[in-house]
């Protein structure tokens, strides 16, 4: 990472611990409130990213991590356990033993079969969530934000902003740690050049599950926190226009960058955000066809824009971060 | 060290090694010589688990490497350096020689340093990507990334082609240097009077079939030989 970089970085950061003081001045807690969602997906697409972008592992069912965090926390909270340091690390855990299994089978395969496997696997828990009539079926059910006895308030919207601040944070730097390490280079190698990496003596499979399984459950986190935000929990969350909305993330942001995501998750969902009302500013009643003008800009930005929105900031795209 | 016995590889339903005979003592540099096709680099792969032979025998110290996964085969102690090199482009100079490594026994094993030391051009450049360096550059990193695997058999594919007459001496120079450590070395390679020089034994295969092996004075006096399997 160079200087620019590290720049790029910091600077975003900074700029989103901004948000709530600003918000305040300006009276206008709704920007809280959004940009609370932004970070929930910006830790989302890292996690993408760390196998997507690093590892080369094109998993289109991400989403089905971000239903189960959510699900637990749901789950618990209907049974009245409301207690966030129960809910935690009920949902890291159910995260990641799910991303295991589904690692487990879906890392036999790989490219397209691979791709469609993970799709499978999440439209497989998509599918059960909707049969799960005890917790709401297809309409979802409500979901009571987490309790952390007292020390921190997640009603309260700027504590709850925090804390999501503060698991970006965290899942910046154990990205950036893991990538840099031994283990990140070895799962980047085999992205480049697998059966190299295996003639060299890595059973490229477990680092390849290791990488699956710890991306899994950072999203699981995502979906702990996207069901504090949203109060409420339904098959949704886990549907795999939300696992595609992820990739694109992603892809828009500059894959294998350690920013790109968040640039992405930022870019994506203010585009959805504000496009409706600029479109609609400009010519009165185009709004709800927002989306004619936003699968050309994203076409664009894939086909004009290598490295994407992260390459405009730093130098090149590509593998560093 | 290694033996090879009898062995038949196919790619598909195409035969392309028969029987292939080969054997490389501990200490020992061999060649393996042939015109392009003849089924050298296929050997290699075989030997590496990298495509199982349909009949025969790999034997790595008196263990059977046929039925073992590519990465064991490595973990034994097999380290390649691949035809085209193949680093890894999205890792640094540094990662490429780190990512893989494993600790060696014996008394000098190789390190970090030790590599640099070997390829002082290697240090200088140890932020760059793979893809940012030369050919040669490429190849010294290639050698030094199985260097780093501590290996007991270094096994050398096409190492010095394409690369200019002055990079090639050096990498001969450093085999030279490898070679009177002690380590033990299969050399794929074109170049009989630098392979004359170093190695202790030669084979060449022909059509897949393994068609003389010799001493390197057998393979001077051979002109017969030279010409009409190595095209000379």
């Amino acid at each position: 990472m160079d200087r620019r970089q590290i720049l790029v970085a910091v600077i975003g950061l900074a700029l989103f611990a901004l948000v709530p003081p600003l918000a305040g001045i300006f009276d206008q807690p709704f920007y809280v409130d959004m940009f609370a969602r932004i970070m929930i997906f910006a830790i989302a697409a890292v996690s993408l990213d760390l196998i997507l972008g690093y590892g080369g592992m094109v998993s289109f069912g991400h989403a089905a991590y971000i239903g189960v965090g959510a699900y637990a926390v749901g789950i618990l909270s209907y049974y009245g356990i409301d207690n966030g340091f129960v809910q935690f690390p009920v949902a890291i855990a159910a995260a990641a033993l799910i991303a295991l299994v589904f690692g487990l089978m879906s890392l036999r395969t790989t490219g397209v079969y691979f791709i469609m496997i993970t799709l499978a696997f999440a439209q497989m828990l998509y599918f059960l969530g909707i049969s799960l009539e005890e917790f709401g079926g297809d309409d979802g059910m409500p979901a009571y934000r987490s309790e952390f006895a007292g020390l921190i308030d997640l009603t309260d919207a700027d504590q709850f902003y925090y804390l999501v601040f503060a698991f970006l944070v965290a899942a910046l730097v154990v990205t950036h740690r893991l990538i840099h390490s031994r283990f990140g280079a070895v799962v980047r190698g085999a992205k480049a050049n697998e059966r190299r990496m295996q003639a060299m003596g890595f059973p490229t499979y477990r680092y390849k599950l290791a990488a699956f399984t710890i991306a899994g459950t950072m999203c699981g986190i995502a979906g702990a926190l996207f069901a504090n935000w949203n109060e409420f929990v339904s098959p949704d969350a886990m549907h795999w226009t939300r696992s595609g909305e992820i990739m694109i993330m992603v892809i828009m942001g500059g894959m294998g960058t350690l920013i790109g995501p968040v640039l992405g998750a930022t870019g994506l969902l203010l585009l959805e955000e504000y496009l409706p009302e600029w479109m609609e500013a400009l010519i009165a009643g185009t709004g709800e066809h927002w989306m004619v003008v936003m699968g050309p800009i994203l076409i664009a930005i894939v086909l004009f824009g290598r490295g994407g929105i992260y390459a405009l900031f730093a130098r090149r795209g590509g593998d560093d971060g | 060290m290694l033996e090879l016995r009898g062995i038949d590889t196919f790619y598909g339903r195409s035969q392309v090694l028969f029987g292939m005979e080969l054997e490389v003592g501990t200490g020992q540099v061999a060649s393996l010589m042939g015109r392009n096709g003849m089924g050298k680099t296929t050997t290699v792969r075989t030997i590496m688990g990298l495509v199982r032979p349909a009949a025969g025998s790999v034997r790595f110290d008196g263990r059977e490497l046929t039925e073992q996964p590519a990465y064991r085969i490595a973990q034994l102690g097999l380290g390649l350096v691949p035809e085209g090199r193949q680093i890894f482009p999205n890792l640094t100079v540094r990662e490429n020689l780190v990512a893989t490594a494993s600790k060696g026994q014996g008394s000098e094993p190789w390190t970090l340093p030790r590599v640099y030391h070997l390829f002082p051009r290697l240090e200088e450049r140890q932020r760059s990507m793979g893809d940012q360096l030369s050919g040669g550059e490429q190849q010294m990193l290639a050698i030094g990334r199985a260097l780093m695997t501590n290996p007991r058999l270094l096994i050398l594919d096409e190492a010095t082609e394409g690369l200019a007459p002055l990079i090639r001496a050096e990498i001969w120079h450093c085999l030279a240097d490898l070679k009177a450590t002690g380590q033990s070395i299969l050399v794929i390679d074109k170049n009989i009077t630098a392979l004359a020089e170093i190695c202790d034994r030669h084979y060449i295969v022909e059509k897949g079939h393994l068609v003389w092996t010799g001493n390197s004075d057998e393979l001077r006096a051979d002109e017969e030989i030279q010409h009409r399997y190595l095209g000379i």
